[in-house]
């Protein structure tokens, strides 16, 4: 099937499986979800030629919920699998999917280079400040008093800013969202994987379990008051004085993707092994 | 000129100097003259841990058959300088037939060589180096060795001016007339042995190393894509890859870490491109969880450990076969998998084909125990055969609806659907999952996708490559990767003493292959075990998984001496 024809016939049902998720109710990746769905189809992307992947957490159950190839695979190795996938097959639209716990606490160092290596991919990072998989313990984002049983208290250690360090490493393409606003977050997925290079997308996605706090979102987030710049000093001014609630594309970088140096197919071995011959 | 030359099959060199002295160099040219002109060799090196200033030594020996061990003793000892020379005092063993060739401005030999009642004679050799612009010592060393094994110079020149295209014409002439040099200072000196004439042969030849080869048999295998993080001493496996791979269409892509790496590889695999990956043992430590996803998600990869001493960052520099345990027992849950071993440089070829091959045929993670000894040794070999191991997965390709990728198959191999195929979507996963592949924690879908992947490695014919046996004798050998070599050689001593020794070196460690072991000690009435560890975990292997039909006797040692051939034949006699 052509991408021409999906596009002119496909909905975003055609992108969802029949595996029932099992999120808690009210969970904001239901949304994200749903912000999936709508913009492949938006983009008319036939759905065998979409991969999603995953590692660890509430979140990264999000491949087997689509319709699409997926990976569900280790704790906070998404972006390396996602790289190696894409690299051998360009033709394919990579989506990675994780959480504040799998993508920036054990995934952080695959965060920085994934930015830096700017391969043609699209990574969507559902924010709760939590983790909820492992019933809530503090994550990088967690506010420094925000009191679990793991840290009586609180963590007392300011909160990691993915955006300013998507920035600083490289990624191409920075945004935020909020997961309920759907329709808005898919217009922001859809252009983030339309835009080349590695694009990253931060998504409110509120614990309603273990951050009931977090319900108040909806209330605090607004449009960015401005549009997206393509000027990385202005984009981290932006980033790193905002209050994490604007809510838009924020950076647009023109860097060129990663492309390896690839020669035509070969099967004839003979221009390699005359290395070794006497 | 001294007496009539003793006509010998193989002579052993080594060349001693502080890092940068060049005596890698000597070494290397060596080989490659003494290769060009048709006899075979192996040269390794051995060094310490600094990168410049400190010590290294070339280790070769010349035969007219091929080798894949270091002689017990060295015939010539060359001593660029003896700074840092007594670091390798347990490693380069000498005799009263040793001839040591000394600059009497590099210091003394150590006192284990001159106790050892080597021959030593003295050439200033650094003094002659100055006398030519650009001079060094190193080539002075070459020439008087070209001339002591009785090379003409021009068998050294050839190799050397191919090694020196790039450093333009002064450099060459420097380097030539250093050889000739050293040539004429050898005249009159009596070494003693010479080496056979090598019997003149049709057979394509081949200089390289076992990390080239381990590179070359993945490629053969299929390989398009590898993910790279340096590690020592593997690190000339990615580095070969990086421009091979794009020469064929392929792949290399550096990794930020070993855990990247191995995820790397399986992303590019679960898109249809067979992967690999080469390190050591801390890199094969961090890539065990991912390695425990590819057996569960059953992607096909290959990833070859070199080995080096440890535990921990260990020895980096210096071989052991110490990571059989991590690379039998290593993931969590019950997780079967391909563990292979080669058994010398030309073999790296063949077996990481192989596992190429098998890993692609059986939808499963492939470990390659390669060593540092092999691995970075170079070797003067016959071009190995073509062999039909190329990777062919089973795919599903045309997919009418109800794809089930993990579907129950009689021999355990489900088809594989590839991203694009229509209609074949699923999720890779490394949850216990359903013939679908969709998540469950039920006891029936984990005890029968447990049973599938045992039974697709255990069904599966592994024919007569699962080991190399050689010999009849009811003394049997049984010992694995790089000391396959001295093995063999210990055997063919033992034979010339007049007792016939049987030597077993399992090329394929898991799944195990207890008929083929069983078949294989029929009849032997004492079994030594030969493995370079210091708790003996080949050993503990052999007793957990197979029958051992007879008193056993174990001779290990942990790295980072090599065990010669010497000592294991003097092990077999000691057991007559």
């Amino acid at each position: 099937m052509s991408s021409l024809v999906m596009s002119a016939t496909c909905r975003p049902a055609d992108y969802k499986s029949d595996i029932k998720p099992i999120w808690c109710p009210g969970c904001g990746d239901y949304h994200v979800l749903m912000s999936f769905t709508r913009a492949f189809a938006q983009l008319g992307l036939p759905p065998e030629k979409i991969a999603v992947v995953s590692g660890i957490g509430c979140s990264s159950r999000i491949p087997a919920y689509t319709n699409c190839y997926g990976f569900h695979g280790v704790h906070g190795r998404s972006l390396a699998l996602a790289a190696g996938l894409k690299v051998t097959r360009p033709d394919l639209t990579v989506v990675v999917a994780s959480g504040d716990g799998d993508g920036y606490s054990i995934g952080g160092n695959h965060f920085l280079h994934a930015c830096r290596r700017n391969i043609d991919m699209t990574y969507v990072v559902m924010d709760n400040r939590i983790y909820g998989m492992t019933k809530g313990q503090p994550s990088p984002t967690t506010e420094p008093e925000f009191d679990t049983a793991l840290t009586p208290g609180g963590t007392g250690m300011a909160p990691f800013h993915p955006l300013v360090v998507a920035l600083a490493s490289g990624a191409n393409f920075i945004a935020r969202c909020f997961s309920g606003e759907p329709n808005e977050t898919a217009d922001v997925l859809a252009a983030a994987i339309g835009h080349p290079g590695f694009s990253f997308i931060e998504i409110l996605s509120p614990c309603v379990t273990f951050r009931p706090d977090e319900k108040a979102w909806k209330d605090q987030v607004r449009p960015a008051p401005v549009a997206a710049t393509d000027d990385k000093g202005k984009a981290a001014r932006r980033l790193m004085t905002d209050d994490g609630f604007n809510i838009g594309i924020l950076y647009r970088g023109n860097r060129a993707p990663y492309q390896p140096a690839v020669g035509p197919n070969g099967t004839d071995l003979s221009v390699l092994e005359s290395d070794f011959e006497l | 000129m001294g007496a009539t030359p003793r006509i010998s099959p193989s002579i052993s060199i080594a060349i001693v100097g502080s890092g940068g002295a060049g005596a890698l160099t000597t070494g290397n040219s060596l080989l490659e003259a003494a290769s060009t002109a048709g006899w075979h060799g192996l040269f390794t090196r051995t060094l310490g841990p600094q990168i410049r200033g400190g010590e290294a030594a070339g280790l070769l020996r010349l035969a007219v058959h091929p080798v894949d061990c270091l002689a017990d003793q060295f015939d010539l000892l060359i001593g660029i300088d003896w700074l840092n020379a007594h670091r390798f005092g347990a490693e380069i063993k000498t005799g009263p037939q040793t001839l040591v060739v000394s600059d009497p401005r590099g210091g003394e030999p150590p006192p284990m060589v001159i106790q050892s009642g080597a021959r030593v004679v003295e050439i200033s050799m650094k003094d002659m180096a100055k006398s030519i612009p650009d001079g060094r010592s190193n080539m002075i060393a070459l020439g008087i060795a070209s001339r002591l094994l009785g090379f003409t110079v021009e068998q050294v020149f050839g190799p050397m001016e191919k090694r020196l295209v790039d450093k333009g014409p002064a450099a060459i002439a420097a380097s030539l007339a250093g050889i000739t040099v050293g040539f004429d200072a050898a005249a009159g000196i009596d070494f003693g042995p010479r080496l056979a004439v090598p019997t003149p042969s049709a057979a394509r030849r081949w200089l390289l190393s076992g990390n080239e080869a381990t590179a070359l048999g993945a490629i053969r295998g299929g390989v398009r894509f590898a993910a790279a993080y340096p590690i020592t001493p593997a690190t000339e496996i990615l580095e070969w890859l990086a421009p091979s791979l794009a020469k064929i269409g392929g792949v290399l892509l550096q990794a930020e870490d070993e855990l990247a790496a191995i995820n790397m590889i399986i992303g590019s695999s679960y898109g249809g491109t067979p992967a690999m990956t080469a390190t050591s043992g801390p890199g094969l430590s961090l890539m065990i969880e991912a390695l425990g996803l590819a057996t569960s998600a059953e992607i096909p990869v290959v990833v070859v450990d070199v080995m080096r001493g440890g535990p921990s960052t260990g020895i980096p520099t210096k071989s052991e076969q110490t990571d059989l345990n991590i690379a039998i027992y290593g993931m969590h849950g019950d997780a079967p998998h391909l563990v292979l071993a080669p058994q010398s440089v030309g073999d790296c070829l063949f077996t990481t084909q192989w596992a190429t091959y098998l890993a692609e045929a059986l939808q499963a993670p492939a470990i390659v125990l390669s060593d540092q000894f092999m691995g970075q040794s170079r070797a003067a070999i016959e071009r190995p055969a073509d062999v039909a191991f190329v990777g062919a997965r089973s795919l599903a390709t045309e997919i009418s609806s109800n794809y089930k990728r993990y579907a129950m198959a009689s021999n355990g191999v489900s088809p594989m659907a590839i991203p694009g195929t229509l209609g074949g979507q699923y999720t890779a996963d490394g949850l216990t999952h359903s013939e679908r592949g969709t998540p469950t924690s039920g006891a029936g879908d984990h005890l029968a996708q447990l049973d599938k992947r045992r039974d697709k490695l255990e069904r599966f014919n592994y024919g007569d490559h699962w080991a190399s046996v050689e010999g009849t004798g009811d003394l049997a050998i049984v010992t694995w990767g790089s000391l396959t070599g001295a093995t063999r050689e210990a055997a063919g001593r033992a034979a010339a003493d007049g007792l016939e020794v049987r030597v077993i070196a399992p090329r394929l460690l898991a799944p195990v292959q207890p008929e083929r072991l069983a078949g294989a000690l029929a009849g032997v009435k004492r079994i030594l075990v030969v493995e370079q560890t210091h708790s003996a975990q080949f050993h503990r292997y052999l007793r957990a998984h197979y029958d051992l039909p007879a008193p056993v006797r174990v001779f290990h040692r942990p790295g980072p001496l090599p065990i010669t051939a010497g000592e294991i034949h003097h092990a077999i006699m000691d057991w007559r």
